[in-house]
């Protein structure tokens, strides 16, 4: 029901919207907000909307629509271990001076196809042309493996990934897609790019931005604990303290009654 | 929602997802081992979040956290049956404070140059590998030795008698140099720090073998000790490093006690020698564990961190 508002609201927006281009993208996120709470367990964010033309649906290869969701860049530090005295010991370390916490990309065929590579270049949309436009100035440079490391470890961990055919394209006009987040996300604003193209090339593109927040008790105890660190350090004591003795009084009048 | 995912829960600090039960499981076992043998269990506590993928710095700080809470009733139990010698607490309390201070700038340089998992890692091979070796070669001679019932005595005059700065301890009837409790008191510090152990498996022995100290005041003074310099720990970390995770801390608290209470009964039905054996196979097995991990070629070589920012 609330997609279906949503979608009505962004159709109204499209008719008051100046077209620039014959085809260009309306859109509708399922939250410009993203919870984590105590059962969080990775979130999905739904991003769908609707294709505005003003002339009949053009000849040729079909409308796809790629979707980009990019978290804050921070800089990372990539350290590399190698053998010392017989144990693996950290040895090297290159700080990467930005890289994005979470990048995914949703499209609704395969990459290669719903993109060419000169869009992709101009655009950056793939994972490693995304994260080595913004990760390129490293402070040690001659060090590409450290970034190489940093797309792996975080491909690995499915921080950063291409889903390919996740994109639902309806009648050339409608479309949709969840992209599933992270539990370890980081908060902040995060960058979506929806591309529509035709043939591999183009021909519109959104941008908006999605906020990414901690809520409830996690997001409280996380702010205390950095904003405030005395006061969480003595209120962790204090209920591990209380906790402890409330189990062990608990069960002594268990075992009693 | 997914069924397997019904009771994952977030941890705020560490940011990870781990299931409830896991950690409530984790908390149980291990209180059904501190009840059995008597310790206090966070040596077997830290190297096991390790595993489960909790990052080594929040391990520690989180484990310092809920060795207070653990320590606190067993804290007021002593101190009823007047069985704390208070006086020669406050002395190990100074030492432990200095040490606890000393480890905590020692963790957060290596932590500045990106060697602080390997620090507490190597730490708990070595202790862990001594600990359980010592354990298991004295169990295998108890054993062996039933019948013959020797019993290590407690030594009346050493070196020690020879140190300047004498202290009378009542409780303990003692009269010594405060200098090996003082050090002793260093040693325990510096560990809880690093390692996130209340350091019960050090201090009980030295206060007995080393200063003399009657048996029945050992394990009420050393818990004293204990739950101030795991708290000052704690406040430590909380306030440089942000690592304490009291959700955590709490899961694996309530856990831990009830397991304890369990444990305790399991214990008293058990041989004291086989009991000690079966402890002693399980440090060895977390220490060979930990020692292949840093051995092996890793799979990854290459690991990721926060810049020293924040």
């Amino acid at each position: 029901m609330i997609r279906m508002l949503s979608f009505i609201a962004a159709s109204l927006l499209a008719f008051t919207q100046i077209a620039a281009a014959s085809e260009e993208v309306v859109l509708g996120l399922s939250k410009d907000e993203i919870a984590i709470t105590a059962t969080f367990d990775g979130s999905s964010i739904l991003v769908f909307g609707a294709v505005k033309r003003e002339t009949p649906i053009p000849e040729g290869p079909p409308l796809e629509v790629v979707v980009a969701v990019s978290g804050p860049s921070e800089p990372v530090v990539v350290r590399r271990k190698s053998r010392k005295l017989g144990i693996w010991v950290n040895t090297a370390s290159v700080t990467v001076d930005s890289a994005p916490s979470f990048y995914a990309v949703g499209t609704s065929g395969p990459f290669n196809e719903v993109m060419n590579d000169s869009a992709d270049l101009e655009h950056r949309v793939s994972i490693e042309r995304a994260i080595r436009s913004i990760g390129a100035s490293i402070l040690n440079s001659g060090t590409p493996e450290f970034v190489d490391a940093v797309i792996r470890i975080r491909e690995d961990e499915g921080l950063y990934k291409i889903v390919e055919n996740s994109v639902v394209v309806d009648q050339q006009t409608l479309f949709r897609t969840s992209i599933d987040m992270p539990a370890n996300l980081t908060e902040g604003k995060y960058p979506t790019r929806i591309f529509l193209t035709r043939g591999g090339q183009v021909v519109s593109a959104y941008e908006t931005v999605i906020d990414v927040r901690k809520v409830g008790l996690e997001r409280w105890l996380y702010n205390l604990s950095r904003e405030n660190p005395m006061m969480y350090g003595i209120m962790s004591l204090a209920i591990a303290i209380a906790a402890g003795w409330g189990a062990s009084a608990a069960f002594r009048l268990l075992r009693q009654g | 929602m997914r069924v397997r995912d019904f009771m994952l829960i977030y941890l705020p600090i560490a940011e990870v997802s781990v299931n409830a039960f896991l950690l409530l499981g984790l908390g149980g076992a291990v209180g059904v081992l501190s009840g059995m043998f008597g310790v206090g269990g966070g040596f077997l506590m830290t190297p096991l979040l390790f595993f489960i993928g909790i990052p080594p710095a929040v391990a520690v700080a989180t484990e310092a956290n809920q060795i207070v809470a653990s320590s606190f009733s067993g804290v007021l139990a002593h101190l009823r049956r007047k069985t704390v010698d208070l006086r020669m607490g406050t002395v190990l309390l100074i030492g432990g404070l200095i040490g606890a201070a000393l480890g905590v700038v020692v963790f957060n340089y290596l932590k500045s140059l990106g060697q602080v998992d390997l620090l507490v890692k190597l730490c708990y091979v070595v202790f862990l590998g001594i600990i359980g070796s010592m354990m298991f070669i004295e169990s295998l001679r108890a054993i062996r030795n039933t019948r013959s019932g020797i019993a290590p005595k407690r030594k009346k005059h050493n070196w020690i008698h020879g140190l300047p700065f004498k202290m009378r301890f009542r409780t303990s009837g003692l009269y010594i140099s405060v200098i090996p409790p003082v050090i002793v008191g260093v040693c325990v510090g510096i560990l809880a720090a690093i390692m996130g152990v209340g350091g019960g498996f050090i201090m009980v022995p030295a206060m007995i073998y080393l200063l003399g100290m009657p048996t029945k005041v050992v394990v009420g003074t050393s818990l004293f000790q204990i739950i101030f310099v795991t708290g000052f720990t704690t406040m430590l970390h909380a306030t440089t490093n942000y690592t304490v995770d009291v959700a955590l801390a709490v899961l694996l608290l309530v856990g831990g006690v009830i397991g304890a209470q369990i444990g305790t009964r399991i214990g008293t039905k058990m041989k004291a020698e086989q009991l000690r054996i079966l402890l002693a196979m399980m440090v060895i097995a977390v220490c060979v564990k930990l020692g292949l991990d840093l051995l092996i070629m890793p799979s990854e070589l290459y690991s990721l961190g926060e810049s020293g920012g924040h």
